[in-house]
């Protein structure tokens, strides 16, 4: 046998050579192991670590407290409740199906949303909790929880959501909440990331809208740590949010309340203004809606009723309508006229029922003429020819620049939605907008507030503060916020002359009170307490040669939706002007029926910070109005309804 | 070496073979498995029964198996070689028609105690084989070509059937450890340097010729090779594990997070904790200063093996422990470098550590040749 070679020294001591060289190999990678330890374990350690806590821990943010929204008095028009749901998760659940069958014993459930629970626990992840059902009431939320054992992975939770106690009261002017929307995102840099959280509610109108950043506070973050799917083993710490600023606006929820009650089915808006400060004590358009049904998400059904009702309960006509403001204006030409010196309250025009312009008859609302006019005669009875001649002679840009200096054709600054500018022309407006010379016609129609002048419920509100007070009242709505009242700048003085502004106050005073008034049958008898005001009535039609050869049809024959606007301006008390109040009621009728007897009752309310007493109103109609005002279905001091009586 | 020249020089029979074993070598393979008990402790949550417990019976039986083979005389085990690796092969290709099929590819039987890998055993069995080859051959044609072809056969021939398992790191393994018993039993410099040259010739002009009108591979070939190479391109996907690894090495610092507080392991950002990415963990917990305690365990029994092969002056036994030193470094050196981000992710456990039968038990049976060639050596 050939031992002695492979057994032979030079043999061993190759191979011994050999092995070493691999272990100086090993060697070798070994060191490279141990730098590269060194590397991510010492010198990037510092990131890593921060990796590593960023995988771990997330950042949760917690909703703050929506700010409460309250009317002057401190009653409550926007609050949060308690929100009762039921939450499943699915690993806990088990058998899901046999679970959901099992609630729908305990709490109704309809067929869809037992379909959507499913859904959302199949596509989530299995520790997911998926609302199976929204506002519980306390009954059914206690006999979740107390049927827990038969319900595994079924969790009774509160959370917080929006609710409106004076549901249809305050609709247009505080608006309501909704979810998130990918257009709230719009042209807006960093967006606030407690929009991200599911489900968070923001204003979408009115108030709600406008002071969204005062009332929407600051959210909380908790840190949680989860695992690698996401699953959320424990909470590190929290940082409690800054809950949203209380809001006190200026509105009275009683007034409100009054007054939309007063108007009943009426297509109509009345705005009320404090005389004194431009404090808005009422904003109601009519008819309204429940902006609760929002907050929940609204049917389509509902939806579709609100939209295709044809008084637009949706539409808050008090600032956004635009209607022509009839002989409510008649204070803006005369005041005009006064002020440039064109008329004095002595000058007496001569109205034989119509105007003859250049051969075109424009025509006085009374056929057979007023006879000798002059300004208080002209105001109380209305006469259109004492403003025909009246507007002629001082011509539309003075009107114009009037109608300004009152508020009209301006964006009154309140936090509302789509507040109208309105419309007050002059030459060069038609100039630039229809490209067309103004004619004599314009001037006579916009005399009268017809034609194209535009005014919004508020505007005129403004405007009748405004000649009540000779101050450039500015209406505001927002009388604190958190606890701090919101300064009031004194209003400064109009630059209207004292004895012109009292020349039209008196015109006003004895529309209301004089024999011959236009409102007179909405006079107020109460001592000291007599108002002042203005009817108007607006077309809304053109009536043509035909027809009034054919005899003028009356409101009352025609389809609603042809009939004149009724309107009025009013304030009062007369002689210390307190509040200052327009009513719109569309396609009403005549001013001084439809509208000023509404404006009359809000006044009185106002005033009286009560349902008005029977002494107020003239003898005659003591009896109508009790059972109209003992009618009236008014709400508690908690902004319920009265329970229906059975009569 | 024979029967009869063991009996003259006097190898230690009997009970006192007991003493001539390296018990020191025992004594730091048994603290590497006890930190592989620790970390699998911890990475269940506290809990002995989920990883740790099993493996410590495996241990145990591995340790059992150690000894069992170690006080067997070493020139029973080669003249057991041949018969080792054909038993593997045909283990092999069993698996490679009949096995179950585990992790997508085909590796496993099912011994109903324990799931047997063929191709860890392979391992051990081609060392075996390889090393019994170069003691019967005679010195002069180690380095004749058609000497050559015959270990090359023995070791490509398991080498094609893991790699068709698929088995990327075991293919590569088997394939290192033939060429490094190859080398250490003095086959010319020549040839490892042409096949050098010509796997690195071939790997260039793949990578060359890319975006070349001779392009030697698809455009859908390169991206695969380029996750593969670079997985942090895909954080997602194939990048996930080994970024989720490097940020539990790296955030566990000098000193770590301390003992089970691991949150990379603890919250499962960790994937294969228990297994591959074993070492992860340790480094999560124990920081730099437990990682570098491993490697120099890891060291010291490298230091061992290698000094037991320098002393021994049989052959068949030098060569054996030599495999078995490359293939216990390879095992722990292809693990930590994927771990740590340095090679692309290659499915082999950390020795000793990871969670799993086959690879504990072959180990554990390579050490007791090993002890066997130390307790058997001539003195």
């Amino acid at each position: 046998m050939k031992r002695v070679a492979r057994d032979s020294e030079a043999s061993a001591r190759r191979v011994t050579r050999r092995a070493l060289l691999l272990g100086g190999g090993m060697a070798a990678m070994f060191a490279a192991l141990g730098y590269r330890m060194r590397y991510l374990g010492v010198e990037q350690a510092d990131e890593f670590r921060l990796l590593a806590e960023e995988n771990r821990i997330n950042m949760r943010l917690i909703p703050p407290t929506r700010g409460v929204i309250h009317d002057r008095n401190g009653k409550v028009l926007a609050g949060n409740e308690q929100n009762y749901r039921v939450v499943m998760t699915r690993e806990d659940a088990g058998d899901v199906e046999t679970v959901l069958n099992r609630l729908s014993h305990v709490i109704p459930l309809t067929r869809s949303d037992i379909a959507d629970a499913l859904d959302g626990l199949e596509k989530n992840s299995p520790f997911v909790p998926i609302t199976v059902k929204d506002r519980l009431d306390w009954e059914e939320f206690s006999r979740v929880a107390l049927n827990a054992p038969a319900l595994p992975g079924v969790t009774p939770e509160t959370g917080m959501s929006r609710v409106y106690p004076r549901d249809t009261d305050f609709a247009h002017v505080i608006g309501y909440v909704g979810p998130v929307s990918e257009k709230d995102f719009e042209g807006v840099e960093n967006p606030d990331p407690v929009l991200r959280i599911p489900k968070f509610q923001i204003g979408k109108i009115g108030v709600e809208k406008w002071l969204e950043d005062t009332l929407r506070g600051e959210a909380g973050t908790k840190r949680i740590e989860v695992n690698h799917i996401g699953r959320v083993m424990r909470e590190i710490d929290r940082i409690e949010g800054t809950p949203g600023a209380d809001v006190h606006l200026t509105v009275d929820a009683g007034v409100q309340n009054f007054i939309q009650a007063r108007m009943g089915e009426e297509s109509a808006a009345c705005v009320m203004i404090d005389v004194t400060n431009g404090d808005v004590i009422a904003a109601v358009s009519s008819p309204s809606f429940d902006p609760n049904l929002f907050v929940r998400g609204i049917s389509n059904s509902d939806f579709r009723f609100l939209m295709d009702h044809d008084h637009r309960p949706m539409a808050n006509k008090a600032v956004q309508g635009a209607y022509p403001p009839g002989s409510t204006f008649k204070m803006v030409t005369a005041l005009a006229a006064l002020e440039d010196g064109a008329i004095t309250p002595e000058t007496t025009f001569r109205c034989p029922g119509y105007y003859d312009a250049g051969g075109r008859k424009f025509h006085c609302w009374r056929r057979g003429g007023h006879g000798p006019v002059n300004l208080e005669r002209s105001l109380m009875e209305s006469c259109d020819v004492f403003y025909y001649e009246t507007a002629l002679k001082v011509g539309i840009d003075k009107i114009a620049e009037m109608g300004r200096r009152l508020g009209l054709g301006q964006r009154h600054d309140l936090p509302m939605s789509a507040i109208t500018e309105g419309n007050m022309p002059d030459k060069a407006w038609k100039l630039e907008r229809h490209k067309a010379e103004w004619r004599i016609g314009d001037t006579i129609n916009a005399s009268i507030g017809q034609g194209y002048v535009l005014t919004s419920p508020l505007q005129l509100a403004v405007m009748t503060a405004r000649i009540a007070s000779g101050k450039a009242i500015k209406p505001r709505l927002v009388r604190a916020i958190d606890g701090q009242e919101v300064p009031v700048e004194p209003a400064e003085s109009i630059g209207i002359s004292t004895s012109n502004l009292t020349a039209v106050q008196g015109g006003m005073v004895a529309v209301m009170n004089g024999k011959s008034g236009t409102a007179r049958s909405s006079r107020i008898v109460a001592e000291g307490l007599q108002m002042a005001g203005k009817t108007g009535t607006a077309q809304v039609r053109n009536i043509s040669a035909a027809e009034r050869a054919a005899g003028v049809i009356s409101n009352d024959q025609l389809p609603w939706n042809r009939r004149d606007h009724a309107l009025f301006v009013g304030y009062g008390p007369a002689e210390n002007p307190r509040y200052a109040v327009a009513v719109v009621v569309e396609h009403g009728g005549g001013g001084s029926t439809a509208a000023a007897p509404i404006a009359r009752d809000a006044l009185l309310r106002a005033i009286y910070g009560a349902v008005p007493p029977l002494e107020a109103y003239p003898s005659d109609q003591r009896g109508r109005m009790e059972s109209l005002l003992n009618g009236l279905v008014l709400r508690g001091d908690d902004g319920r309804l009265p329970p229906a009586s059975d009569t | 070496m024979s029967f009869l020249e063991y009996r003259v020089k006097t190898a230690p029979t009997g009970f006192s073979k007991v003493f001539a074993l390296n018990w020191a070598l025992v004594l730091v393979v048994t603290a590497v498995a006890a930190i592989g008990w620790l970390m699998l402790y911890s990475i269940s949550g506290g809990r002995l029964e989920v990883w740790a417990e099993p493996q410590m019976k495996r241990y145990v039986l591995g340790l059992v198996l150690m000894f069992v083979i170690a006080f067997t005389p070493i020139w029973f085990w080669r003249s057991m070689s041949g018969m080792a690796y054909a038993i593997s092969m045909i283990l092999l290709l069993i698996v490679e028609f009949f096995g179950t099929v585990g992790m997508g590819a085909q590796r496993w039987i099912d011994l109903g105690f324990m799931r047997l890998q063929p191709s860890e055993l392979m391992k051990v069995t081609l060392v075996m084989a390889l090393a019994s080859y170069y003691d019967a051959l005679d010195d002069k044609k180690i380095s004749r070509p058609l000497w050559v072809l015959v270990p090359v056969a023995l070791i490509v021939a398991p080498t094609v059937l893991v790699l068709m398992q698929p088995n990327l790191g075991t293919s590569i393994m088997l394939l290192v450890v033939g060429a490094c018993v190859m080398f250490a039993a003095g086959v010319s410099f020549w040839y490892f340097g042409a096949v050098l040259a010509l796997v690195v010739g071939a790997v260039a002009s793949v990578f060359l010729s890319r975006g070349t009108p001779w392009q030697l591979l698809h455009d859908y070939q390169y991206a695969r090779i380029d996750t593969f190479l670079n997985p942090a391109a895909d954080p997602l996907g194939a990048g996930y594990n080994i970024i989720q690894a490097k940020i539990a090495l790296g955030s566990g610092g000098w000193a770590g997070k301390g003992f089970m507080q691991g949150t990379q392991s603890r919250l499962n950002f960790l994937p294969e904790k228990h297994t591959d990415f074993i070492f992860t963990t340790l480094g999560e917990e124990f920081g730099f200063v437990g990682a570098f305690s491993l490697l120099i365990l890891y060291g010291l029994i490298l230091v061992f093996l290698i000094w037991a092969a320098v002393q021994n002056k049989d052959r068949f036994s030098q060569l054996l422990i030599i495999g078995v030193a490359v293939n216990f470094f390879l095992y722990l050196a292809i693990n930590l470098s994927m771990v740590m981000g340095m090679a692309p992710v290659v499915g082999v456990p950390l020795p000793l550590l990871s969670y799993g039968g086959s690879a504990t038990l072959v180990i554990m049976l390579a050490f007791g040749l090993v002890q066997s060639a130390i307790v058997h050596r001539l003195r």
